[in-house]
């Protein structure tokens, strides 16, 4: 690693030094091409996003793909129902590595506003690994932008070597996940058990006690 | 729409039709009028094409899932207990069976008037079929396939009869009353009444 002041003094005299790490995180991170596709409504806001008054290509990120064959972010924006998981999960397979995903509103983490129904999918991330989630119901175009430089400060912050190395850089880590199967109740599998297991959260009422 | 000449002009025009009035006792009145399965295509096909009534467009078909009733009566009846003259209180149970209704919802844009309510019915939960009126509203072909994929009601005459919303691996209909939805209530941050005891149970199997 070089000495930031170091650093600092050549680049005084025009001299200009790196390291291959901070280039490569560098690359990566100011030129992500999301995968072109929404789901709901928070499709809406994520064109918006993209449009002239918000302007996305300020961060590098304007340049929405129509194949996973060409993306490395996907914006899950929008309600995943269980009808629509199969094929999320297939795009995400598609997807050459490095790949990154933003689970985008209130349906994309959780469900949102239907997740006590039979056929909506309560989150994304049972299927899919998930870099940043953005609540909001949908989120402004704002929260969109913000989770783009959290995810570029995340791709920054990223070690090439050593334990910790991103799994695109990590033989041993899957890329590709369960697409689940449409059985004849729910999906089957109902969760990637290896991706997702249930937070625990202290359920406490008024009149029982807590569990 | 005041239903009873209706009523007269398909008994005129498709004689053995089975009619009944299904009075709405709110304020706006809406009467409606159950048709038999075995004649509803004639009939839909009268109400479609007859000078004066010409509904010629329909704008919704619903499905509703009617659970069986039991409907008890209590009937002071005199009887004699003990030698004595007594008035004893009876009570009489009547069950009706459930069964699954389609609510074809007609107007005119011909005559400009409607809406008139059809219904029909299946006989009950078990027999699940009933007349499709696709060949007579064409509109009325995704909204038949919709009751189709929720409630399980069969439509004969129905030009192509798939689940609309589910998959087709699917095997139950989500909008019947007994409908169990899947157990996926693993985590439920904000969980409430039923929906809070549905996770507390995946609680219990965790580690704490």
């Amino acid at each position: 690693m070089i000495d930031e002041q170091l650093k600092s003094e050549l680049s005084r005299q025009g001299i200009f030094a790196t390291s291959l790490q901070e280039l490569y995180n560098w690359g990566r991170k100011s030129s992500l091409w999301p995968l072109n596709f929404g789901l709901a409504c928070c499709a809406i806001e994520m064109i918006a996003t993209t449009m002239a008054r918000y302007d996305l290509a300020r961060f590098g990120a304007e340049v929405f793909r129509p194949s996973p064959r060409q993306a490395d972010l996907m914006i899950v924006a929008g309600t995943v129902t269980k009808k629509m998981a199969p094929q999320v999960v297939r795009l995400y397979n598609q997807m050459p590595e490095p790949k990154y995903v933003i689970s985008m509103g209130a349906c994309a983490i959780s469900g949102g506003p239907f997740k006590q129904g039979y056929n909506v999918l309560k989150g994304i991330d049972r299927y899919i690994p998930v870099d940043i989630y953005i609540p909001g119901c949908p989120p402004r175009p704002e929260a969109l932008i913000d989770a783009f430089l959290a995810l570029q400060k995340k791709i920054d912050a990223q070690q090439l070597t050593g334990a910790d190395r991103p799994r695109h850089l990590n033989a041993e880590l899957p890329s590709e996940f369960v697409v689940p199967q449409f059985g004849e109740h729910d999906l089957e599998p109902s969760k990637n058990a290896e991706l997702w297991n249930a937070p625990l959260v202290q359920i406490s009422t008024t009149t029982g006690g807590q569990s | 729409m005041i239903v009873e000449p209706i009523v007269e002009s398909i008994k005129a025009a498709v004689p053995g039709a089975a009619l009944e009035i299904v009075l709405n006792p709110s304020p706006s009145a809406q009467h409606s009028i159950v048709v038999d399965a075995t004649h509803a295509v004639a009939v839909a096909k009268h109400l479609r094409d007859a000078v004066g009534l010409q509904f010629d467009y329909c704008s919704n078909v619903t499905g509703v899932d009617w659970l069986p009733k039991e409907t008890s009566t209590t009937t002071k009846v005199k009887r004699m207990v003990d030698g004595v003259e007594q008035e004893v209180a009876e009570v009489t149970k009547t069950s009706t069976p459930g069964y699954f209704e389609a609510v074809y919802h007609l107007y005119s844009v011909a005559l400009r008037h409607g809406p008139l309510v059809l219904r029909m019915r299946t006989i009950d939960r078990e027999q699940t079929h009933m007349a499709s009126l696709t060949p007579v509203w064409r509109s009325a072909e995704f909204q038949e396939r919709e009751i189709f994929d929720l409630y399980g009601v069969h439509f004969d005459g129905h030009p192509d009869l798939r689940r609309l919303l589910m998959w087709d691996e699917f095997t139950d209909h989500p909008m019947r009353r007994d409908y169990v939805d899947p157990d996926d209530y693993e985590y439920e941050p904000t969980a409430h009444a039923e929906v809070l005891e549905r996770a507390r149970k995946h609680q219990e199997g965790a580690p704490s």
